[in-house]
């Protein structure tokens, strides 16, 4: 993976000096909090319900077993003993006290990591598809992309002060697990008539409060003018994006107002006015760090053993069907390892698992490890050979479960148990949701499920793109829940579709069954998934499941 | 007319970051039930502001909604009932720490 060069170091160093220097001058008084504040958001400093959080970006979602063992040290040594990983490819950790901050970003930077620009109206950290580099259906590796605009938009002097926050997301395969379409800034690489790679270009998707799946603003868009032609984009965004109204400030708002045609033309006018300034030392940065990336050396033999014991044992047979993705090389494998256990909280590992994994990486998984949006942590590349022993090993660490793509694989964004900004709580939903069924065992018979859940309408936890999302809101001081159905996250985006009348906190487990319920008995046949079904019946069938019985529901 | 909603003023410590509340007697507990129950809106704004000056003990003061209860002061909003315990899915925060006082 990508190595910080002296440049990168000397930076993210004297920005942990600077802030060291804040956070004494804010402690004894040199600084008011509304000086303060958008110092600490700079450096990932938020401050939440309970405490303050401290917000880590793991870029494109890639981390070496070194980093995840520090983010452990972090947790033991200045934290709770663990960690929640979130839908941005980011790890928050909920319980730093202000004083032990500049050294937690010490320990940091000791192994190049750092908060920088994981808040504020800047370019966020870029996700990627968490099976990058080793997907079977990969175009290419997305990450030298990915890294090459975290180090153009890291402290870029014209982008500190964007109307608003700016995502942008890339994949390198046909098949989307970046959600792209739902980013300011969408890459897909595609390979044009010629055979050459390069990106379809979505811009101004997002969810939150107006749910947009980006637009086609570049059908091929080749690999030399990446740089130049995102810098158009967030010029013109930089420019004509309203400052006025925080809610309407992002850029899939400027899309709306200004016009698809009009912004486009905008777009490709600023681009070949900057183009000509790229004059190819962002090509040889970009080779510097292709090499960065470049595959492990991976050992190849016989996968007999795998495929014995996949047919002996029924437990591993599970986990394997449910957590493997098929690698680029057919003896291999990539494995998901679910921090999505029943009852657990979304997203949260603590200390030791933290360190298993890391364990594991570097023994059978070439030292590599991905963090996914989904919540999970990837280990891209295992040979199938060893595919049992690190089953067993993460089953007894209670990372074992084989419920990946499944119903209790769910996402859910900190709600109101952490968030300042939430209206309900979301990770109890998650946590009845998930051991409701798994008392039922139903998951399993249910098949392929995403359920997304939000605590506000941010939309953190994806709730719009969720087969099923279902959003927290304060229904006049009352917790309530707003379901949605269809939505999806894949290349096929789609925002989902709102039944009606939200539940309250102890109705929505039971409005989940009867809509899972509803599917069970409407589903042609095993292989017709909710979503597929959901395509063909409509909402007619699953709103009479949900509210037939419901004559006193909520009127929100 | 409608009558004032009773407030407490509310914060969290600069440096732990816990969620506290102004006493009449101008201390910062970590009991709600503890702090000043503020029936006049003019005093409020007076006690805030008092809350807000403290910049070296506490950060982002606001007034929260509240009623007498049978040992002091209640949230009325379950937010701030949340606040009043911590995250309801692990046992962290003042439900843990203050039940070790
Ligand atoms: S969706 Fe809302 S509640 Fe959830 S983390 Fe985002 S801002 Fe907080």
């Amino acid at each position: 993976m990508y190595d910080y060069t002296d440049f990168d170091e000397a930076f993210v160093r004297s920005r942990v000096a600077q802030f060291t220097d804040q956070v004494a001058r804010r402690l004894d008084g040199s600084l008011t909090e509304d000086e303060f504040r958008p110092l600490r958001l700079m450096n990932g400093l938020y401050l939440q319900l309970h405490a303050y959080m401290l917000r880590v970006a793991i870029p494109y979602g890639t981390i070496n077993p070194r980093q995840m063992r520090q983010l452990a040290y972090i947790a033991d040594t200045w934290d709770k003993g663990y960690g929640h990983f979130t839908t941005r490819q980011n790890i928050q950790f909920n319980w730093p006290k202000l004083p032990d901050v500049p050294a937690i970003l010490s320990a940091l930077a000791d192994v190049q990591m750092h908060a920088i620009q994981t808040s504020g109206n800047t370019v966020r950290n870029v996700t990627a598809d968490h099976f990058a580099g080793a997907a079977a259906d990969e175009i290419e590796d997305p990450r030298p992309y990915a890294e090459l605009l975290r180090q153009w938009s890291t402290d870029h002097p014209e982008f500190q002060f964007l109307p608003r926050k700016f995502k942008i997301a890339i994949t390198g395969s046909p098949n989307d697990r970046a959600v792209t379409a739902a980013h300011d800034i969408g890459l897909r690489m595609v390979r044009n008539a010629a055979g050459a790679a390069g990106f379809e270009v979505g811009d101004g998707g997002g969810l939150g409060r107006t749910p947009v799946i980006g637009h086609l603003v570049r059908d091929f868009l080749a690999v030399e003018d990446l740089l130049p032609y995102v810098e158009a984009v967030l010029s013109v965004y930089n420019t004509l994006g309203r400052r006025d109204n925080k809610y309407k400030a992002r850029i899939k708002i400027t899309v709306h107002e200004t016009g698809k045609a009009e912004i486009s033309r905008m777009i490709e006018e600023r681009f070949a006015e900057i183009r000509p300034h790229f004059g190819g030392a962002d090509q040889a940065l970009l080779a510097e760090i292709r090499k960065a990336f470049a595959q492990p050396d991976l050992r190849h033999g016989p996968t007999e053993a795998y495929e014995a014991f996949y047919k002996a044992d029924p437990v591993f047979r599970a986990w394997a069907d449910t957590n493997l993705a098929p690698h680029r090389e057919a003896d291999h494998a990539i494995v998901t390892i679910s921090i999505k256990a029943h009852g657990a909280t979304p997203g949260d590992a603590t200390s030791d698992q933290m360190r298993l994994i890391a364990d594991l990486s570097e023994k059978y998984g070439y030292s590599e490890l991905r963090i996914s949006h989904e919540q999970n942590v990837i280990l891209p590349h295992v040979h199938k050979s060893d595919l049992a022993v690190i089953h067993a090993a993460l089953s007894k660490a209670g990372l074992g479960t084989a419920n990946v793509g499944l119903l209790s694989d769910i996402i859910a964004c900190p709600g109101m148990d952490y968030c300042a900004l939430a209206t309900a709580r979301s990770i109890p939903v998650a946590q009845e949701i998930s051991t409701h069924f798994e008392a039922l065992k139903l998951e399993h018979d249910i098949g392929p499920l995403k359920i997304k859940i939000s605590g506000c309408i941010n939309a953190c936890g994806h709730h719009h793109v969720g087969h099923i999302g279902i959003l927290g809101l304060d229904r006049a001081g009352v917790e309530n829940y707003q379901i949605t159905l269809g939505g999806d996250a894949t290349e096929t985006a789609a925002i989902g579709e709102k039944t009606g009348p939200g539940f309250a906190y102890d109705e929505i487990v039971p409005a989940i069954e009867r809509i899972l319920r509803a599917y069970l008995s409407l589903r042609t046949h095993r292989e017709e998934t909710f979503l597929d079904t959901f395509r063909r019946v409509g909402m007619e069938p699953f709103k009479l499941a949900l509210y037939q019985t419901e004559g006193e529901q909520d009127a929100a | 007319m409608s009558r004032y909603t009773p407030k407490v003023v509310t914060a969290n410590r600069l440096r732990e970051g816990d969620v506290v509340y102004q006493t009449a007697d101008d201390r910062w507990t970590p009991h709600h039930q503890e702090a000043e129950l503020i029936e006049d809106e003019a005093h409020a704004q007076m006690r805030l502001l008092h809350a807000a000056a403290q910049k070296l003990l506490i950060v982002g003061a606001y007034l929260a909604d509240a009623k007498p209860g049978p040992n002091g002061p209640e949230p009325t909003h379950f937010r701030e009932a949340f606040r009043t315990r911590g995250p309801s899915n692990y046992n962290h925060g003042k439900q843990a720490d203050l039940s070790n006082v």
